[in-house]
This record gives C-alpha cells, sequence and structure tokens, in this order.
C-alpha cells in the first residue's frame, strides 16, 4: 500500500484542560498529517474524550492552542469547527432518534445548503435543485456505507453496529477534511469491529480524509493507524509508529502494570 | 343524540384552540430545552399588537377597508413577534446556553412579566377588540337526521379551520424543509447537531419566531372571542394540563391533548356538571393532568425518560 503522507493539518500544542480541581490533561502536544491515520489511545479516564472535544470546541482548552491548516485558534464553537472541515462522531451514539437514515445523514449537508428559509418553504426552483443535488451526494454515502435497506429506517429500531455507521455517515456528509472518530468500535462484535475497520481504512483511502480515532481497545488501533499518541492520566506517555508504542516501557506499564 | 354532539363540536373547537396554544410551548420545549412560561404573555403582547395596530393602521394612512387593514396589523404585529423572539435569543437565552432547565424557566418567568408590562405600556391596558370580520351567527347541521338539527357557531368553525391549517403548515415546514429538519436534529441532540455545523443560535430565533407567529394566531382568535385583555394570559395556563396530557415533545400529542380537554371539559360540564352542582370545566382539565402525572407522567405521546443509575 503507498499512500502519500503530507503536511501537517492538525498542530495541538501544549494544551491542558482543567475542570476546577481536576486536572483532565496536561501539557499535551501532537500533531496530525494530512491523509493519515492517527490514533489517540489510552486506559479509562485517560483523557482521550477530553481531548477530542478540545479540537471539536466542545471544551476550551485552559491552556494552549490549537492550529488547523495554518489558523490558530483558542476558542471555537462547534459549529465553526465543522464549517473549517472538521466532523465527528460519537461514543454514545447521538443520532437524531426520532429521524430516519436518510434525515439523519442529510443533516450532515446542512451547511452546504445556500438556499434560504423562504424558498424552501415555498419549494421554489433553486431550493429544489439544491435538495436533489445533496440528496445524490448522501445516496452515495449511503451506498459506500452499504446501509440502502434501512434508508427510511428512524435510527433508534437499528441495531447498534448499524447505528454506528449512520453516525460515520452523518459525519461523512459534511465532507470533512479531518474525521474525528469517538471510540467507533467500542460495544462492537468482532464482525462489526471488522466492517468499521474496513470503512474507515476505505474513508481513508478513497475520499482522502484525514482520520483522528480514539480507541480503548489497542489491538485494532495498532492495524489500522499511521501512527500512535498514548494518553495517561491527562499526560502523553508515548507517540510513534505502532511499532514503536507497542515497545515503549511507559506504555506496556500504563496498560498491564507493574510489580512495584 | 343532537345534543350530545353540539356539545361534542362545542368541545372539539375549544380544543383546537388550546392545541395551538400548546403548540407554542411545545416548539419551544423541543427545540431549545427550555420550558417557555412568557407563552401567554407572547400571546396577549401579539393579540395586543394586531388589536391596537389595525385602530392606528386606518387612522394613519386614512383606509377604510377593514381587510386591509387588518391584514397589515397582521403583518406588523407578525414582524414585532419577530423581533422580540431575536431580542430574547440575543439577550437572554444566549447567555444561558447549558444552564440548568430551572434557570431557563426563571428566565422565561422574568420575560413574562416584562412582557406583561411592556405590553400594556406600549399598546394600553383597556380591552381592545380584533375584529377580523368572523361571522357571529349559529348554523344548524345535519337538520335532516336530528329534530332541530346541530347548533355550530360559525365563528368556532372558522377558527378551528384557521388553527388546523397552521398546524398543517407547521408540520409540512418541519418535515419537507431542510431547515424543519435542521430544527428536528437540534430537537433530538443539541451537541450532535452542533457538531454537524448547525448553528443553534440562529435555529432558536427561528423557534422563537414560529412560536411568536403561533401566539400571534392564538391571540388573533382568542382576542377576537374574547376581547383582547389581561386575562389573555391565563389561556396560557389552560394549556399547561393540556401538555402534560399530550408530552411536552410531541406536536401531534399537544393537538390530541388539546382535543381531549376540550371534549372532556365540555362533556363532564353537561352530563356530570348537574350531580356536583356544576363548575366542573373549571378544574376538569387540572385534575386530569394530575390523574396523568401520577400514572403517566411522559403523557400520551411523549418520550420516557430514563436515566442510567
Amino acid at each position: 500500500m503507498s499512500k502519500h503522507i503530507g503536511d501537517v493539518v492538525l498542530d495541538v500544542q501544549n494544551i491542558s484542560l482543567r475542570f476546577g480541581g481536576v486536572k483532565a490533561l496536561t501539557d499535551i502536544s501532537f500533531n496530525v498529517r494530512e491523509h493519515e491515520v492517527r490514533a489517540i489511545i489510552g486506559p479509562n479516564g485517560a483523557g482521550k474524550s477530553s481531548m477530542l472535544n478540545c479540537i471539536n470546541g466542545v471544551y476550551t482548552p485552559t491552556e494552549g492552542t490549537i492550529t488547523f491548516r495554518g489558523q490558530t485558534f483558542d476558542h471555537m464553537d462547534s459549529h465553526q469547527v465543522a464549517a473549517m472541515g472538521i466532523a465527528r462522531t460519537f461514543q454514545n451514539l447521538a443520532l437524531f432518534k426520532g429521524m430516519s437514515v436518510l434525515d439523519n445523514i442529510m443533516t450532515g449537508r446542512n451547511l452546504r445548503m445556500k438556499s434560504n428559509l423562504f424558498l424552501q418553504a415555498l419549494r421554489l426552483g433553486p431550493a429544489e435543485r439544491e435538495e436533489i443535488e445533496h440528496r445524490e451526494k448522501v445516496e452515495r454515502i449511503i451506498d459506500f456505507l452499504e446501509i440502502q435497506a434501512f434508508r427510511k429506517t428512524p435510527v433508534g429500531q437499528l441495531p447498534y453496529g448499524l447505528q454506528k455507521r449512520v453516525d460515520l455517515g452523518r459525519a461523512l456528509a459534511l465532507e470533512p477534511q479531518v474525521l474525528l472518530l469517538d471510540e467507533p468500535m467500542a460495544g462492537m462484535n468482532v464482525e462489526e469491529k471488522q466492517d468499521m475497520c474496513r470503512f474507515i481504512l476505505d474513508v481513508n483511502e478513497e475520499f482522502r480524509t484525514t482520520v483522528v480515532l480514539i480507541e480503548h481497545d489497542m489491538g485494532v488501533v495498532m492495524d489500522i493507524s499511521d501512527r500512535v499518541v498514548v494518553l495517561d492520566y491527562g499526560k502523553k506517555i508515548g507517540d510513534g509508529t505502532p511499532d514503536e508504542v507497542r515497545n515503549n516501557e511507559e506504555v506496556i506499564r500504563a496498560y498491564l502494570g507493574t510489580s512495584h | 343524540m343532537g345534543f350530545f354532539l353540539e356539545t361534542l363540536f362545542g368541545g372539539l373547537m375549544a380544543g383546537m384552540l388550546y392545541s395551538l396554544v400548546a403548540l407554542g410551548f411545545v416548539l419551544i420545549f423541543k427545540a431549545s430545552g427550555v420550558f417557555n412560561f412568557a407563552q401567554g404573555a407572547m400571546v396577549l403582547f401579539a393579540a395586543l399588537a394586531m388589536a391596537r395596530f389595525a385602530e392606528w393602521i386606518p387612522l394613519w394612512l386614512g383606509l377604510d377597508n377593514a381587510l386591509i387593514a387588518n391584514v397589515l396589523a397582521f403583518i406588523v404585529a407578525g414582524v414585532i413577534m419577530f423581533v422580540v423572539a431575536w431580542l430574547i435569543e440575543r439577550l437572554v437565552l444566549r447567555h444561558l446556553v447549558n444552564q440548568e432547565g430551572a434557570t431557563l424557566l426563571m428566565a422565561t418567568l422574568g420575560i413574562t412579566y416584562f412582557m406583561e408590562g411592556l405590553g400594556q405600556t406600549l399598546f394600553g391596558s383597556d380591552i381592545y377588540q380584533i375584529n377580523i370580520g368572523m361571522p357571529k351567527d349559529p348554523i344548524f347541521l345535519f337538520e335532516s337526521m336530528f329534530e332541530g338539527g346541530v347548533l355550530v357557531n360559525k365563528e368556532d368553525v372558522i377558527a378551528a379551520a384557521i388553527a388546523a391549517a397552521l398546524v398543517v403548515v407547521l408540520s409540512l415546514f418541519f418535515q419537507k424543509t431542510a431547515t424543519g429538519r435542521a430544527l428536528r436534529a437540534v430537537a433530538d441532540d443539541h451537541q450532535a447537531a452542533q457538531s454537524i455545523g448547525i448553528p443553534l443560535n440562529r435555529i432558536w430565533v427561528i423557534v422563537w419566531c414560529v412560536a411568536g407567529v403561533v401566539a400571534l394566531v392564538s391571540g388573533m382568535i382568542w382576542g377576537s372571542k374574547l376581547g383582547v385583555q389581561f386575562s389573555l394570559t391565563t389561556v396560557a395556563l389552560r394549556a399547561l394540563p393540556v401538555i402534560i396530557l399530550g408530552g411536552l415533545t410531541s406536536v401531534p400529542g399537544a393537538i390530541i391533548g388539546g382535543l381531549i380537554i376540550g371534549v372532556g371539559e365540555k362533556l363532564s360540564e353537561v352530563y356530570v356538571g348537574p350531580y356536583v352542582g356544576g363548575g366542573i370545566e373549571i378544574w376538569f382539565a387540572y385534575v386530569l393532568a394530575l390523574v396523568f402525572l401520577l400514572f403517566r407522567p411522559q403523557g400520551l405521546f411523549g418520550e420516557k425518560i430514563i436515566d442510567r443509575v
């Protein structure tokens, strides 16, 4: 597999995050290169989700900066982050449960819809054309994720593994440059995990999307990631290729514990 | 039988109007998780604006066509409600994002008193008429089937038709447009909606605008029935049992809840009232709501809230 990994697109510098007296993250720095699959791993409570939420604009880091495509910022709104081309999925599914699969993924196109409320309300030409255009893009995503059969099903009724795919589909509908995946494999059986891995790698190759993923399960991550950051108790304890990380003493200690 | 139908129709008409006010509550609660105590004040405010502008516009423009004056007054009142919605989002809600439900409820309580005061300062505190040319004469239906037919108030029929039309338009807007889809998305999950780039602030303004229009239409209908006066705010209290019955998060629930309460009030008053000395109409809805709170707190169509322990 020859794939070209480009320049740094996302650069996280000296991020700290405190909730009152609790230090969720302490002085974390790492970067993400274009077109790579970058994993953030660590035991429970290591601060992985906090890290993702900082990048996504849900939390404002207490200290530190995040640079995305040369633009540095220390505070962001979630929807601005989305507008800049960073999409995410959620660990505890946050789908719009009452809506169909199709509608869920269509919401992902919201940012790219230009026609105003009045055109939409009257279903005038431009709004109608736009809707059809976006619908085509969404159908392509549905095909890609192999969920054609469930197009009209309310997502609340789908099995867990499929809901995870819809979550991914909604994020893909944004046509993001960077895709943040929060424990995409959590709670899945082996087969579902394999499917999800395949989709992540396909997204990475076909759409040339940069992927940042958080995972608890080390095995899967090592197979699909180009580089891995390891967090423990809110600190970075390792960073490198899967092989480097696997042989890192501190990482082994964090995961397996040592006898003192 | 004729009499029963008459009571039933009367109840349905009244219920349709309760539904309309309840709809205002549900829309805002769904999209922002705010229980908007100010809905009643918005009804009064909108009705006052409409009634006064319908008086003023003919004076200013020298019109003597009542229809045009009413239409213009409706549009002006609608614009005023948009401005109110925008101001509420800008000055109050935006600063309270992610606060406790109780905090937001208190904020809307504040908005209630402010709008009641401001409305009466700007538009006066007398009783005003909204005359949108509703026919007041009763009509008889099914005369061939029952002796004497079924007496129905024409005004009520038209009011119910307007309410029904508004509900249909709203549900089309919610189901068929991209903005409606975004609104539903926000209602389901704020955080996820933000993460795909739906700006919460804009959505909230839209929802409050829609609730403002609903308030205007309810104010217009109630106002033309009862006159525009301070007691219109209590119409909102009537809608509380409706949403408990229908469920705070359900649009169909608001409509069906309203109809059940309207019909229940009238039927119980007529058929049970005489045995207990009457006056059931006043408390029937609240007792029904209480029963629901005891046995089915999520209402008929609401989502059951299951918390992880």
